[in-house]
């Protein structure tokens, strides 16, 4: 559920529930993305020195 | 003996022939089980034996079970990428791989309990933000996906998939990272774990689950997690000497095995005692406080009598705590063995207790104890997990570098 949504309330609850929810979700995915942007350039520049 | 480009480099094999016929065997046990999951899908869930007393029945046993016993990999990972253990870094992915098959069979088997699947993600968009189930399955939702991603590397480190660059570089960098996963996973089986025991201890309706605790928190919340990260290493500990035992290969050395023990016995103990107090100030305070004898709740039934009490807390409890925190129990290795077993076994009990026992006992004078048999389906799809289980773990081990010191201990030559 986001804020924006109709059932949301500005309450401790839904911050505390969907805080976590969101707060985890996004390290989750930031630490997926720096792996899989890490390797693509990892990758490139090996092939890059294997040329040269 | 059987080496392919599929398999990893130094290590032996059955036979293509064998390896299919132990999957055949296996993959029908599964399709037993997934013909009782569509008829439960399609038929609806008539086809189980739950009632208006049995909201909750086998599949939630098994889900707190295999949620339990699944903690060896938030807890050995806890251990191995906090804490520093690096010596448990020879088991962690095994405990991972055992991790991931326990979520994801205990989201099958909610996939199935919700009677409508297709609504499943009801919970995520409409959530009831005053619910403990609610954290629950946010949690668990969440935890299964930073196992698959703690299990993709593995899956990487294949020797054919390992040739590709770019899965190379990716299973080397989420390899580096770990710990930021590890630290999330293991936030996250705290809570889950926790909140699945607070379920119980919250209903104040029910006088044999209900605890009191600290602020929103019974007791039970912090029981079922400590009791998870007890008794998960014992169940991953199992797995890796069955596994041992039907491949005819030492895989993990003792040394390790012996850790993994001495931190689970220590665990255990303490969780033990802790219980036990809970136990005695709900037998002492709480129950009575409600109008209820110790007693009430071990007698006048043909099943739950307390025996069902000494065998969770002296013999599945305080037996297994005493042979893995001694030295002399943890290098027997017969007895290393049954301590981990009583502790699986333990925890096991504890959850059908805190489940099914739970909604047998009567809580108004005028009611008799509600029994309960599964159906056909229920056990068939209970059991499908297990199949299911078999399949994962025996391709992971044909195909993956599961284990460190596998080529170590069976060099080839």
């Amino acid at each position: 559920m986001f804020p924006f949504s109709f059932e949301w309330a500005w309450d401790i609850p839904h911050l505390v529930f969907h805080g976590a929810l969101w707060y985890v979700l996004s390290i989750v995915g930031l630490g997926l993305t720096y792996c899989i942007i890490k390797s693509a350039v990892d990758t490139f520049r090996e092939e890059d020195n294997g040329h040269h | 003996m059987e080496t392919t480009p599929l398999i990893p480099q130094g290590v032996k094999r059955c036979s293509k022939l064998q390896f299919s016929l132990w999957m055949a065997a296996a993959g029908a046990v599964l399709l037993w089980g997934v013909y009782a999951m569509y008829l439960v899908w399609f038929k609806g869930l008539n086809q189980t034996n739950m009632n208006d007393a049995y909201g909750f029945a086998l599949w939630i046993w098994a889900d707190l079970a295999v949620i339990a016993l699944g903690g060896g990999a938030f807890f050995t990972g806890f251990l191995t990428y906090i804490i520093g253990k690096d010596k448990l870094k020879n088991i962690i992915n095994y405990a991972v791989i055992i991790g991931f098959i326990c979520y994801s069979s205990a989201l099958l088997i909610l996939a199935i309990d919700i009677g409508q699947p297709l609504r499943g993600w009801f919970i995520f968009w409409h959530a009831n933000v005053h619910s403990m189930l609610t954290e629950v399955a946010f949690c668990l939702s969440c935890y299964f996906a930073v196992l698959t991603i703690e299990f993709l590397p593995i899956i990487f480190e294949n020797p054919k998939l390992d040739r590709v660059p770019f899965l190379h570089h990716l299973s080397h960098n989420m390899h580096r990272i770990m710990a930021v996963f590890a630290a999330t996973g293991v936030f996250l089986s705290f809570f889950h774990q926790g909140s699945l025991g607070g379920v119980s201890g919250v209903l104040f309706g029910r006088p044999f689950a209900f605890r009191e605790g600290i602020n929103v928190w019974p007791w039970t919340f912090f029981l079922f997690t400590w009791s998870a990260a007890a008794c998960g290493p014992c169940f991953t500990i199992l797995v890796t000497w069955i596994t041992e035992k039907l491949t005819r290969k030492k895989l993990v050395k003792d040394d390790v095995i012996q850790l993994l023990a001495k931190i689970s016995g220590w665990m255990l103990a303490t969780y033990i005692i802790a219980k036990i107090a809970d136990t005695l100030y709900w037998a002492m305070v709480t129950a009575p406080s409600m109008g209820f004898s110790f007693m009430d709740f071990y007698s006048g039934n043909p099943v739950y009598g307390i025996w069902i009490l000494i065998l969770e807390i002296v013999i599945c409890g305080i037996v297994p705590a005493v042979i893995l925190i001694t030295r002399k129990g943890r290098e027997a290795k017969s007895l290393l063995m049954l301590g981990v077993v009583l502790a699986v076994v333990g925890v096991c009990v504890n959850r059908w207790v805190m489940i099914l026992q739970m909604l047998a006992v009567p809580v108004v004078p005028f009611e008799e104890w509600f029994m309960y048999a599964p159906s056909w389906q229920e056990v068939a799809t209970t059991i499908l997990p297990v199949a299911y289980g078999i399949l994962v773990i025996s391709l992971a081990h044909r195909y993956l570098p599961v284990f460190p010191q596998e080529r170590e201990l069976n060099p080839t030559n």
